[in-house]
């Protein structure tokens, strides 16, 4: 039972700690070519979202971004099982979720810089980022509706017989609005392809997870109510998450519906541009930094017998790609301002008037 | 040629759309077994199976969602909203994620769907199931909004609807549903974005929509027989709005009503009216004259629902003083 309302200070809320760092996942059957490549989108989205920080620093992304360091593993581990035809459904906090679908990062990039080159010609920026060429149908800036969304493509993967799954993530926060409720229900009723992932960070903005929500898992807690099993999993580490999503993936491929997994995990900053997220307690933010999952995953990468000296090419081979990327997209031009007038309808334009 | 209701011709047009693109779906709530809750979709679930014709949740979030998913991967869904009330518990799905879809992506999203929903008063259903949405929609760029107000409006419509690569948002009017017309046999398909001069006249155009067309065509036949000659035009299709249509008949009649069923504030003769005093002021014999329901919610009753909505009474006089001013 969580208590009623708490009696504390803002931001003095009980500590929720990471796990100990075990070598208990070692074992994992995960082949070690597949191991090296989440081990490369872990450093991918990692540099990535470092870069768009110092950028977003030096002014040059502007509006808010909302960023996944700290959150990795999720990405890189369903962006690792996922087929090439799936369908990604991602939120504001959605480079990494993109990036991990085989989007190059030059065009995300221009895009959070507000360039002709970004991914949509600077009409969407950082929380609307789509690439329907990898499959990702969207990125959703209001919480929840994008659930209901995901299930649209699941069920036209479902009538053309296609195969494709959509998997949706979305935040703790998330579990809270009457739209994942009416997603989760339909989805399950419909017994849709879709797996659905609760991406818990244990904050929604600026506010503790478990201060404003009546089940202490926000999302493994409401499973049962539309009849799917409780699925919790460590989500900083990427072969727990990796295995997760391949199951779920082959379960709604096979016809087996929809899951819901509630993956744990921590951002390293703020909810978005510069918040300094001073609200969480002494100690826990330094708990998960050190629970990080790159740290982790090179450990064990290590105690598989992985040379450390190749896993530091992965990383500088990562740094030279988001430095070139990071070049290309300063060197997009801004978009023209008559792009501004195209697109609103399927015929191109934005009449709507004779 | 057959007279059909304005309910059978809902489910006609659907059927001809689902007959000829296997891709048009129809999702809502009570729609297959029951034939919805209006009746406007008998026989769609027996004739094209429950796969095709889907009964849902009370979901009108979900609805949309999957609408909308669904449109941006390969289908042509048609998804019911019950009541046009109702589109306030879903307005996120209509406003942010599908009007905007395209844009946002630049261009990479097609979006054909289209929402049908029941709207508008004249039922005696009091404020939370009566009100005229139109104009919620025409201010949100990246839908097409269209009421039809014959039932051969209604097939040619939804065809067009329902072939139309963007959102369409199709309001069906509860107090026509039992209304009859002709409807000739075969395919029928309109064209989104024509208004249709219903009585032609030369001394004011009078414009309405739905339910409000009939009113202000029994309105021209009163005034007739005291030698005022309107022209009456079925707006039809607010977005795209036929400007050149309305706008060649105010400027030939000098005087320009509209009889809008919502209430006052933004009404869709509002846009029309700025839009005739930019480019047809000079043509103008008389200040633009409004005939709406007040500003405020739908009474129940229905000695005070008639006394709000725009009657052919009202019509008539404010008409009648407009031309004589
Ligand atoms: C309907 C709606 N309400 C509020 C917001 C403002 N908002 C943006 S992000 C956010 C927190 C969401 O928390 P969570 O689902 O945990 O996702 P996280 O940001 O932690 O990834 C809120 C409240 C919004 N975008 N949409
Ligand atoms: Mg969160």
């Amino acid at each position: 039972m969580t208590a009623i309302r708490t009696e504390h200070e803002y931001g003095a809320h009980p500590s929720v700690l990471p796990p100990a760092a075990s070598t208990a996942q070692d074992d994992l059957d995960i082949a070690p070519a597949v191991r090296l490549d989440l081990y490369r989108r872990l450093e991918e989205l990692r540099q990535f979202e470092k870069r768009a920080y110092d950028l977003f620093m030096q002014q040059l992304v502007k509006g808010t971004s909302h960023l996944s360091l700290g959150m990795e593993a999720i990405s890189a581990g369903f962006g690792g099982a996922m087929r090439k035809d799936d369908y990604t459904f991602a939120t504001y906090r959605g480079h990494a979720h993109t990036l991990s679908r085989g989007v190059p990062m030059a065009p995300v990039l221009a895009e959070l810089l507000g360039r002709a080159n970004g991914l949509m010609g600077g009409k969407g920026g950082s929380m609307h980022l789509t690439s329907v060429e990898h499959g990702v149908l969207g990125s959703y800036a209001i919480i929840g509706a994008h659930l209901c969304v995901a299930n649209g493509a699941a069920w036209s993967a479902q009538v053309r017989g296609s195969g494709q799954v959509t998997v949706c993530f979305f935040g703790d926060g998330t579990t809270n609005i009457g739209a994942f409720h009416e997603a989760l229900n339909y989805a399950a009723v419909f017994s849709l392809p879709v797996v659905f992932v609760c991406e818990n960070n244990l904050y929604m903005e600026y506010t503790s997870i478990a201060e404003i929500t009546a089940v202490p898992s926000p999302a493994a807690d409401r499973a049962a109510a539309y009849g799917l099993p409780a699925i919790k999993i460590d989500g900083n580490d990427v072969d727990v998450v990796y295995r997760t999503a391949a199951d779920a993936l082959e379960l709604a491929r096979s016809g087996g519906g929809p899951s819901l997994i509630e993956a744990v995990t921590y951002r390293h900053g703020g909810h978005s541009r510069a918040d300094p997220g001073k609200y969480r307690p002494a100690g826990e933010v330094e708990a998960w930094l050190a629970y990080d999952p790159l740290t982790i995953y090179r450990a064990r990468l290590a105690r598989l017998g992985v040379a450390e000296s190749e896993l530091d090419v992965i990383r500088g081979d990562v740094a030279q790609a988001v430095d070139e990327a990071t070049e290309e997209a300063k060197n997009g031009r801004l978009p023209d301002v008559e792009s501004a007038f195209t697109d609103v309808w399927a015929d191109g334009g934005s009449q709507w008037r004779n | 040629m057959a007279q059909l209701s304005y309910r059978e011709a809902v489910s006609r047009g659907i059927a001809q759309e689902m007959a000829r693109d296997g891709r048009v779906m129809l999702i809502g709530e009570d729609i297959g077994g029951a034939g919805g809750v209006f009746k406007t979709t008998g026989g769609l679930s027996e004739q094209f199976g429950r796969t095709r014709v889907v009964d849902t949740p009370i979901s009108e979030q979900a609805i949309l969602g999957a609408a909308m998913g669904a449109a941006m991967t390969g289908l042509r869904p048609i998804a019911e909203i019950m009541f046009a009330d109702f589109f306030a518990v879903c307005w996120d799905i209509v406003v942010n994620e599908i009007a905007k879809m395209r844009y946002m992506t630049n261009g990479q999203v097609t979006m054909p769907l289209v929402i049908k929903s029941g709207n508008g008063g004249s039922l005696r259903m009091g404020a939370q199931h009566s009100q005229s949405v139109e104009n919620w929609a025409m201010a949100v760029p990246g839908l097409k909004v269209v009421t039809p107000s014959t039932p051969l409006d209604v097939v040619g419509l939804m065809a067009a609807a329902v072939r139309c690569d963007d959102p369409v948002l199709f309001f069906e009017h509860k107090g026509l549903y039992a209304s009859k017309g002709e409807v000739p046999d075969g395919e029928i398909v309109d064209e989104l974005g024509k208004a249709a001069i219903r009585r032609p006249g030369k001394d004011a155009t009078v414009l309405a929509l739905g339910l409000m067309v009939g009113r202000a065509l029994d309105a021209a036949e009163e005034l007739a027989r005291e030698g005022i000659d309107v022209e009456v035009i079925d707006v039809r299709s607010l977005v795209p709005l036929d400007t050149q249509t309305l706008l060649t008949s105010i400027s030939r009649t000098g005087r320009l009503f509209t009889v809008e069923e919502n209430p006052r504030l933004l009404g869709w003769g509002a846009e029309i009216a700025s839009i005739a005093a930019d480019e047809c002021f000079w043509d103008l014999d008389m200040p633009i004259r409004r005939i709406t329901t007040p500003h405020i919610p739908l009474p129940s009753a229905d000695s005070l629902e008639d006394a709000v909505l725009p009657s052919v009474d009202r019509i008539v006089q404010d008409v009648r003083k407009g031309v004589y001013l």
